[in-house]
């Protein structure tokens, strides 16, 4: 049977957290009353121009910086022009012949190893309004017009839909520690087209693409990816032709659907956008960017493993989401010099075993690195033992505070004082006899069970290190 | 005081001596406006109660210590300038009933100067015509012959100030649209450089090549409301971040030693026999009042007019996009799709000429003619702006007809659009290169028909052009 290849390639629109609009004063708080964060400017009134937002510039400019491209010195905007209710002037300001960043790519991490996946070039533009569909109309929600929206084309590069979902957490790994975009997927941060073909082995020429729009998600992109594979290896394998075309993603259905062919497709009549100059960075500006920088997730690690002797492991995991490592280095860097280690601990099972239980993020959770580096020190500080503090973390993680305070609240600290333990040693000594003569008979793990029995008569409160040594020298001593 | 000769400055002399104050002196002018404006229809709409109620406002700042060139002063705005809570039709049924939302920069500078809206003038509909016949609303007539046009676009704002209705205009020039009715209505008319005058708020027609300039009954009014209006805004990117030079004190410069140049393809066959002999006769006066004349020449002056129509047009096609009945302006009555919304709106919304505007300039910037078109325009535009560059080494400023004819009849080009294009053929290198230049009267033809001549300067030399415009007017102004 003849086997097929896919060619895959992205376009990837990423909103920039900028303060305000690409060419206005607006806001861009998320979730307003519709129409509230708007203006002559972003409405398109008759008269209104468009005024370069520079934040946006930078961080598009960072953003290729990271991901290696070239930055255009020269850069020069365009409109592109289209009748549509969600674009407040009826064309849209983008680059087209000059974009801010060329070339460049990604490395992800495929079955088959790393691949590198590599960028056409980087653009600039505004996001469309949103339009709302009701049951007797359609309503346009201008506040989303207007936001600096960076698209990002990579090459045809990616041979299948794992390797477009990696390329994309690898992009959105990059955005986020960047700090240029949250690419938070429900607010529609990071949207992205697929363009797709298909060609028997053997063959050099590539197979005709087709264009798929609408994808919201991460999800969306594969279902839609692997239904139109299905669809135009089924429609080659029975001898048809795949017509260049652009179609639609229907989560609903779960298809995709021609929205138009190539004969219809816009003649978007690109020309020069002659309100704005055009953008020229000098090499101070942008050497002054450059080393502004934030540290990628591979360096990071690295020095994370230095700076905090945490393993190897543990340091990938905490550098793989920046929130991550964020809350960590904050909490350890909170905590006496040496306790890295710990702090590490910590957040590698007890923390990412709430976050996953509650679907939360750190961010999201009540407990703050602070809270958890003086968790720490209470544990290390032999003010309370390991397993009041283990009890105490889901509350903090719940409703937050400090948990110094709720020990001195609740009287949790745990109890040092050797001749208050002796007490406890003799009464579980003499209460398990068995258990003794099992360890004089060479069961020494009968040890750790008369251990556990002072610490269950203590409350949890007991030093278990004191208790340890106090069973072990009663048990010597009774020997 | 008479509202039909006064020239601003007076104006503003009267309102400091307290001769007359805001409100006496705007209430003249709605008079007037009131007695001549059925006959000329200069303008589009007229706010009298807003603009009484400015006035006083003006005589109550006045009383309590201010003072200024403008404070008190009725101004008249073309209908495409937005100042807010007043309509902006553009002359356009597209427009009809629309009221700005917002002032433009030039409003709302004119507004903190003290400045008095009185109305909205006509104009060839979205600043497309030389003719002001392009109107959807009404034929503005040149107060000189009113069987004539005031030339266009700001056709009512030149009929305006030279048929007594307005002390001072604002008009818009995006071909010659403020230096042509100037030279048809004989009134003064500038053009500023591109960039010194903010475009924020003013509804564009070609964006690279428009500006709002002053037109005037004198050269120093010219001079006084440029100051008001010129200099940086941080709403529009292009405009120019440089101080703002006096441009009154420009004035007294003086026509010795000036270096005026006479670009060779500008006097040729064709023009007007009495517009010529008027443009010599002021030339030959600048020259007997010390100034020295050199022949220059600019090649290119002949692609100009196309590479005009190619660059305005398409400008002007995304420009006009948003007149889509969605979110302002005429929207059709029960459209069966979002496709037929946009089509019947613009179809009823717009007029003949820009519709044709809006075809030819989409068409130009169409997949597999954009290079052959606009592309090429570009490059011809860069050609012409090297022209004036190179000839600006030997001359201070050029002297020229503004247009090849004085006032024509209303009707006579108006069905001959390639004919009417050709009457730009002055005027529109200077948008194209970025230059300033003001229409000076200079004369008028034996049935009494204005003729002015054009002073053209460099970029940003309109302290040069002001100079020259003024030695014009003292040596041979009527």
């Amino acid at each position: 049977m003849t086997k097929y290849l896919i060619t895959i390639g992205l376009e990837t629109h990423v909103q920039l957290k900028t303060n305000t609009k690409m060419f206005c004063g607006c806001s861009l708080k998320f979730g307003a009353e519709p129409n509230t964060n708007v203006c002559p400017v972003c409405l398109g009134y008759p008269g209104a121009l468009p005024v370069m937002n520079r934040e946006a510039v930078k961080f598009t400019v960072m953003s290729g910086l990271m991901l290696g491209c070239a930055i255009n010195r020269h850069s020069t905007f365009d409109r592109k022009n289209y009748f549509y209710p969600d674009m407040s002037k009826d064309y849209q300001i983008s680059q087209n012949t000059h974009p801010l960043c060329l070339g460049g790519g990604v490395t992800v991490q495929t079955p088959q190893g790393a691949k590198r996946v590599r960028i056409n070039h980087i653009h600039l533009e505004e996001d469309a309004a949103k339009i709302n569909h009701y049951a007797r109309f359609s309503g346009v929600d201008f506040n989303r017009c207007g936001t600096p929206l960076m698209e990002i084309v990579s090459e045809p590069d990616l041979s299948s839909p794992d390797e477009a979902m990696a390329y994309l957490q690898a992009l959105k790994q990059i955005l986020v520690y960047a700090g240029v975009s949250e690419c938070n997927l429900e607010e529609g941060n990071m949207r992205s087209d697929v363009n797709i073909s298909v060609r028997p082995e053997g063959q050099e020429q590539l197979g005709t693409k087709v264009e798929i729009k609408n994808m919201n998600t991460f999800k969306g992109i594969y279902a839609a990816l692997e239904y139109e594979i299905a669809r135009q290896i089924g429609t080659v394998m029975r001898g048809g032709v795949i017509v260049q075309e652009t179609r639609r993603w229907d989560p609903d259905l779960g298809e995709t659907q021609s929205m138009r062919s190539k004969e219809n497709a816009h003649d978007y009549r690109y020309f020069p956008e002659p309100d704005l100059v055009p953008v020229a960075l000098d090499e101070a500006l942008v050497a002054e960017w450059r080393a502004a920088l934030p540290e990628l997730p591979a360096a990071r690690r690295e020095r994370m493993v230095a700076e905090y002797g945490i393993p190897e492991y543990d340091a990938g995991v905490l550098a793989d989401a920046k929130e991550n490592a964020d809350f960590f280095e904050a909490a350890a860097r909170a905590c006496a010099p040496g306790l890295g280690k710990t702090v590490s601990n910590w957040f590698m099972t007890e923390i990412m075993r709430l976050l996953s239980e509650s679907g939360k993020t750190v961010h999201a959770c009540a407990l703050t690195p602070a809270a958890l580096a003086e968790l720490v020190t209470l544990v290390d500080r032999r003010v309370i033992n390991g397993p009041t503090a283990k009890e105490l973390l889901p509350e903090l993680f719940r409703d937050g505070g400090m948990p110094e305070a709720l020990v001195k609240a609740r009287g949790l600290g745990q109890v040092s004082d050797a001749g208050a333990l002796v007490a406890f040693v003799d009464q579980v000594l003499a209460e398990n006899a068995k258990s003794v003569a099992d360890y004089q008979a060479g069961k020494k793990a009968a040890a750790g069970f008369l251990v556990g029995q002072v610490m269950k008569l203590s409350k949890g409160k007991a030093d278990p290190q004191l208790v340890g040594k106090l069973v072990a020298e009663k048990l010597a001593a009774l020997g | 005081m008479d509202v039909s000769k006064i020239t601003m400055v007076e104006a503003a002399e009267g309102l400091r001596t307290k001769a007359f104050s805001s409100v006496e002196l705007t209430q003249a002018v709605l008079d007037a406006i009131e007695a001549k404006d059925g006959e000329l229809n200069a303008y589009l709409s007229v706010d009298a109660a807003g603009a009484l109620r400015q006035a006083g406002a003006a005589d109550a700042a006045r009383r309590s210590g201010q003072a200024g060139d403008l404070l008190g002063v009725p101004v008249a705005v073309k209908d495409l300038i937005n100042v807010e809570g007043q309509p902006c039709t553009c002359a356009s049924k597209m427009l009809e009933g629309y009221t700005s939302a917002y002032d433009a920069t030039v409003s709302a500078k004119l507004r903190a100067a003290g400045a008095v809206f009185a109305g909205r003038t006509n104009m060839d509909e979205f600043a497309m015509g030389s003719s002001t016949e392009g109107s959807a609303f009404k034929v503005t007539r040149n107060p000189h012959d009113l069987t004539r046009v005031p030339g266009g676009s700001s056709g009512g704002s030149a009929a305006a100030v030279a048929g007594g209705e307005a002390i001072a205009a604002l008009g818009t020039d995006t071909g010659g649209s403020i230096r042509q009715p100037a030279s048809f209505c004989g009134c003064v008319g500038l053009k500023p450089s591109y960039g010194r005058v903010s475009r924020y708020g003013v509804t564009a027609y070609a964006s690279s090549l428009d500006q709002v300039g002053p037109m005037t009954r004198t050269v120093e009014d010219a001079a006084v409301l440029l100051q008001a209006l010129a200099g940086c805004d941080p709403r529009d990117g292009t405009t120019l971040n440089a101080p703002v030079p006096d441009y009154r004190a420009a004035l007294r410069g003086g026509l010795k030693g000036l270096r005026i140049g006479l670009p060779k393809e500008y006097y040729i066959d064709g023009t007007d026999r009495e517009v010529m002999a008027c443009v010599r006769k002021a030339v030959d006066a600048c020259a007997a009042a010390g100034a020295e004349i050199v022949e220059v020449s600019l090649p290119h002056t002949e692609y100009a007019i196309a590479v005009y129509y190619i660059v305005a047009t398409a400008e002007a096609s995304a420009n006009l996009a948003r007149f889509d009945g969605v979110r302002f302006g005429h929207r059709t009555a029960q459209p069966e799709s979002v496709f037929a919304l946009y089509a019947k709106s613009r179809a009823e919304g717009f007029g003949t000429e820009v519709k044709r505007r809006i075809i030819l300039g989409t068409y130009v910037l169409s997949s597999g003619y954009y290079d052959a078109y606009y592309g090429r325009a570009q490059k011809v535009r860069t050609l012409v702006r090297r022209d004036y560059a190179e000839a600006f080494k030997q001359c201070d400023v050029m002297m020229t007809p503004v247009a090849p004819t004085p006032a024509y009849k209303i009707g006579e080009a108006s069905d001959d659009p390639l004919k009417m294009y050709l009457g730009d053929i002055f005027t529109v290198p200077a948008n194209l290169a970025g230059l300033c230049g003001i229409s000076v009267p200079c004369g008028k033809t034996a049935a009494g028909l204005p003729v002015g001549l054009q002073v053209l300067g460099p970029a940003f030399g309109e302290g040069a052009i002001l100079r020259a415009a003024y030695g014009v007017e003292q040596e041979v102004g009527a």
